[in-house]
């Protein structure tokens, strides 16, 4: 099993040095070897399980309910500018949704 | 541009619900004018920890959309995460549906000019989640972005249909009737300009050719797709469509192929600018939402569900020519909004009741013409009020049109000289027969309006 | 028996006695944590002047006459647990600066229950990992073994626990992260059954995973605990509405049971812990459970599903920390951090999802159907909590797979979102502790308590203490 370690990191948004990368590189793919024993069961007739304990229809009516105030909402950012959150400027036309 | 290409245009159109809270939690949904991030909490920030409970208003009214849709409902859903980066997404996902969308395989029948009927295949119809805003600045001659979250988990329904539409014009009917369903659900205001309702059509050209004298289109679907977003308007759309469609036929004129691409409008520029092409295409890693069970419908939940849809537009217009005999050019204006549709039938059924009564009542064309015509405005006035009003204008109390015709047409017999007068030019000689008039009526008419009928009985 | 050697049943009622009051009483483990945590690093924050007041606060509700089920028990809560105006760190530098704005449900619950919380604990960073070593504040050293692992991810709980630096703590489980250290550290671990107890505000992990339970001296202080805590939570879309039992009444009355053993799980363990177990089975033989062999799914397989399970969980549950909003950018992810986060990232991708994940879950389906038809032979299920005893600081290096691998006997049940608890069994001939885990169906924590209970009454372990130079 061969790894792009850059491109799968640039998906993850995970930034790395040289050195981690080959070494991350390495484990990974032996990680991988390791799981592969999973291909010995065969689960042709079975289904996957989401969520353990056979939940459904777990729903809330629609409630408004207490919100933080602006200053609770921002308080552990770094960087505030009249309330808003402030990044690095990104493109303007990037998706939505 | 030489027509040998026919445009092969999908269409994913974004709608935000008006539900009170958000989609995952308590925080109130509206945003349009509000402080920034002042409608937040740890769920719709992404703060460590924080979980989502689905809205079950906003999901009952995806499957409303999908049901006006005429799509199946299956009776087994989930909720998926699609992860990826970028600073308006609090959690580094998007909560949305994968393979399992809460509506699927329906159709919508369209109108075109010369009433014209087109079907529309519906793939899927979904709920997501909104993200944050941005806001582009420069602060201290930086070059930043501010972040609203007030925006981010308000409830989205994201409804695709097939690569069915083959030009601007059919694209623009489709998300008016759209529009129009939206606001008969009472889900959405589906203001464009406010964003809630945000387009995203897919484009491609397909060639066809002449063979044996028979007109023939090559039968697979091309093999590229150029998506256009940001346009937030029924007419943005309609340029970016007419400027790929001559975009992307030059290029194959050229004997070339139009890369696989996502574009955006520039509205300024009338021009689709590329952004982001297939290499690399996202790669959004769906897995099942493990913060949310799945959702089983019963079949008695679903048919129940139905059984609260509204009567639709297409079933209004149809159910006006047929049973009030109203052309269908106008019950088309009549059932455009709703709230109008609903002022119409309400007058009808005040009417009804008078017949009932045995009093003065309109008749269907005279209540059509006066909601048509909106000398009075509906918006205005309730229905009861405007059957009188129009019964006050129209007629006569006491007194119904044939018989005040009936008089009046008796008087201008008997006075043949006063209009001979009247006929040569001298205009006050009608006051006479005015005179005669109101005292034979005993003041059931107002004087205005037996000149004015005196007025037409003598053209 | 001095103060710090009392369980929450005997504290309690040393309290509304008025023989102490829950202001000497705090004083007194401030002291000791003062006096100890050097040595074990149990802590990553203290709150000193937080717990006075709480504690204040109980001594005042107590002359009132008031009474809660916690009031004025000294405790700690796992560092990954949100807590209002009280530094969360995950044990990561990421959020080394963050301080929540509302409480984990769990915490919120605690706060109600009249605790005075102590401090917040030390954990493997983000709670990936076994051993308190991936944690950037430096790892917590085993009471009994300076030199040795007190195990994990919750390995603060469990050392301030079996230091009696705290009455009791809380952790939170994965697979492991609770019984593991709880087994190192000899003491009592309860993972309760999946959606049992609210992850609201708990940093995520393993979404489809993640319990939090307790760590206590005694099964009767775990039972009083997941009394608070358990319940279903508005917040927390996966917990049950299942009935919360009195799990502290149900403990008196032995009931009698069919315990499952299958070998599986003792092939996949040390010799030494192997015998340790297996004389606590007989010794409940002899109380007069009957004991019965069963074959369950090679415990092997569960290290593979968990793997991708979680780690593909992580990668999108670690996306959110971006140093936008709170904390610190993604450069500040520690290396295990990066590793679990870059193998979820892939085995997500497209292209890989079905070899992988799904094919996880599809196992899963296997296993959980493995442990019910189990559940139709036996009432609980036993064996080793861990494969070996405490090993030393250092000997997880190298190995990109340490959490996964010495969780080997606890991913089983925690992928069917089984209930299980560590009990401690005794020590081996370096005189390190040894547990062993009684598991249950879902929902069964009342089972599993019971027999931990008969068992603990039997033994009392838990008066052993680690002699600390």
């Amino acid at each position: 099993m061969k790894i792009d370690i850059k491109k799968l990191a640039k998906l993850a948004n995970i930034p790395l040095k040289k050195d981690e990368e080959e070494k991350l590189e390495k484990q990974l793919e032996e990680t991988l070897k390791y799981i592969e024993s999973l291909n010995k069961i065969d689960t042709s007739k079975t289904s996957e399980t989401n969520e353990v304990t056979d939940l459904k229809n777990v729903f809330r009516e629609d409630i408004v309910e207490r919100s933080f105030t602006q200053e609770e909402a921002l308080k552990n950012a770094k960087h505030t500018y009249n309330g808003f959150f402030v990044v690095k400027a990104v493109l303007s036309e990037e998706m939505t949704s | 541009m030489k027509n040998k290409y026919i445009p092969v245009i999908g269409l994913e159109v974004h709608v935000e619900l008006k539900t009170k809270s958000k989609m995952f939690c308590g925080c109130d949904a509206s945003y349009f004018g509000e402080e920034p991030n002042s409608h937040t909490c740890p769920v719709c920030l992404g703060l460590p920890g924080a979980l989502p409970v689905p809205n079950k208003k906003a999901i009952e009214w995806c499957l409303k959309i999908g049901m006006a849709l005429n799509c199946k409902i299956p009776l087994v859903s989930k909720f998926d995460r699609k992860n990826y980066f970028y600073p308006d997404l609090a959690k580094g996902y998007q909560i949305s549906q994968y393979d399992q969308p809460f509506a699927e395989n329906g159709w919508i029948e369209l109108t075109l000019k010369d009433e014209k009927k087109k079907k529309v295949r519906i793939r899927r119809v979904h709920m997501e989640e909104d993200t944050g805003k941005l806001l582009h600045e420069t602060i201290n001659g930086e070059k930043v972005s501010l972040i609203d979250f007030n925006r981010s988990g308000v409830p989205l329904v994201e409804i695709v249909t097939e690569p069915d539409f083959e030009s601007a014009e059919e694209v623009k009917a489709y998300l008016k009737k759209l529009q129009q369903i939206i606001r008969y659900l009472e889900v959405s205001d589906a203001d464009m300009e406010k964003g809630q309702m945000r387009l995203e059509p897919n484009i491609s050209l397909r060639e066809f050719r002449i063979q044996n004298s028979e007109f023939r289109i090559d039968e697979n679907l091309p093999s590229y797709k150029v998506e256009v977003k940001n346009i937030n308007s029924f007419n943005f759309v309609e340029d970016a469509i007419e400027f790929e469609i001559k975009r992307q036929s030059k290029i194959l004129d050229e004997g070339k192929l139009p890369t696989q691409e996502t574009r955006g409008w520039n509205e300024d520029r009338k021009e689709s600018v590329s952004q982001r092409s297939k290499e690399d295409a996202m790669d959004y890693r769906y897995f099942p939402e493990p913060d949310i069970p799945p959702i089983k419908w019963k079949q008695e939940q679903v048919d129940n569900l139905k059984s609260q849809m509204p009567e639709l537009p297409d079933v209004k217009i149809e159910r006006y020519v047929k049973d009030y005999g109203v052309t269908y050019y106008n019950a088309e204006i009549i059932a455009r909004e709703k709230k109008l549709a609903e002022f119409f039938e309400k007058t009808i059924e005040v009417c009804e009741e008078l017949k009932n009564k045995k009093e003065n009542s309109l008749d269907y064309k005279t209540i059509t013409n006066w909601i048509i015509n909106k000398k009075i405005d509906p918006e205005k006035i309730l229905p009861a009020e405007f059957v009188t009003e129009i019964l006050k204008a129209t007629k006569v109390e006491g007194i119904d049109e044939a018989e005040l015709e009936s008089i009046l047409k008796k008087i201008i017999d008997g006075n043949e000289k006063v209009v001979n007068d009247y006929k040569s030019g001298k205009e006050n000689a009608i006051m006479f027969l005015v005179g005669q008039a109101m005292r034979e009526l005993k003041g059931k008419v107002k004087a205005d309006e037996v000149k004015e009928k005196l007025q037409d009985l003598l053209k | 028996m001095e103060l710090h050697d009392l369980t929450i049943t005997q504290t309690k009622k040393a309290l509304l006695d008025r023989e102490i009051s829950a202001v000497e009483l705090t004083k007194l483990y401030i002291e000791r944590i003062k006096s100890l945590d050097e040595k074990f690093n149990s802590f990553v924050t203290t709150t000193f002047d937080k717990a006075l007041e709480l504690a204040r606060e109980a001594d005042n509700k107590i002359t009132q006459g008031m009474n809660l089920p916690l009031l004025g028990m000294p405790l700690a809560i796992k560092d990954n647990f949100c807590t209002q105006e009280i530094r969360t760190t995950a044990s990561s530098f990421v959020l080394e600066d963050f301080i929540p704005t509302y409480n984990s449900t769990v915490a919120q619950k605690l706060f109600d229950a009249g605790i005075v919380l102590l401090g917040k604990t030390n954990m493997d960073a983000w709670a990936h990992g076994s051993s308190t070593e991936t944690s950037d504040f430096g790892s917590t050293k085993n009471p009994w073994d300076l030199t040795r692992l007190p195990g994990g991810s919750s390995g603060g709980s469990a050392a301030a626990v079996a230091s009696d630096e705290v009455l009791a703590a809380i952790g939170s489980e994965t697979a492991g992260s609770v019984r593991g250290p709880a087994s190192w550290c000899g003491i009592v671990g309860l993972k309760p059954t999946y959606g049992r107890v609210s992850r609201f505000g708990v940093v995520a992990m393993g979404s489809s995973l993640d319990s939090p339970g307790p760590m206590t001296k005694t099964v009767e202080d775990a039972a009083l605990l997941l009394e608070v805590l358990a319940g279903k939570d508005p917040k927390d879309a996966t917990t049950s509405d299942h009935p919360v039992k009195k799990y502290s009444q149900g403990l008196k009355d032995k009931k009698m049971m069919t315990i499952g053993i299958s070998d599986e799980y003792f092939e996949n363990a040390e010799k030494e812990i192997g015998e340790k177990v297996n004389e606590a089975i007989k010794l409940l033989e002899k109380l007069g459970h009957k004991i019965k062999k069963i074959k369950l799914f090679n415990p092997k397989y569960a290290i593979d599903v968990y793997t991708i399970l979680m780690r593909s969980e992580v990668s999108s549950n670690l996306a959110r920390y971006d140093g936008i909003r709170y904390g610190f950018g993604r450069d500040r992810f520690g290396e295990e951090a990066k590793r679990r986060i870059m193998l979820g990232t892939y085995t997500l991708s497209s292209g890989y999802y079905d070899a992988y994940y799904k094919k996880a879950q599809k196992v899963r389906t296997l296993i959980i159907e493995d442990f019910k038809n189990a559940f139709k032979e036996v009432d609980v299920i036993i064996g080793p909590t861990l494969p070996s005893v405490a090993p030393k600081i250092g000997s997880t290096a190298n190995n990109p797979m340490f959490g996964e691998m010495a969780d080997i006997l606890v991913e089983p049940s925690s992928i069917a979102g089984l209930c299980g608890i560590n009990m401690p069994v005794g020590f081996d001939s370096q005189s390190l502790p040894v547990g062993m885990q009684i598991i249950g169906n879902q929902f069964a924590e009342e089972t599993i308590l019971n027999l931990a209970y008969q068992y603990e009454k039997e033994t009392q372990f838990w008066r052993e203490k680690p002699k600390i130079k």
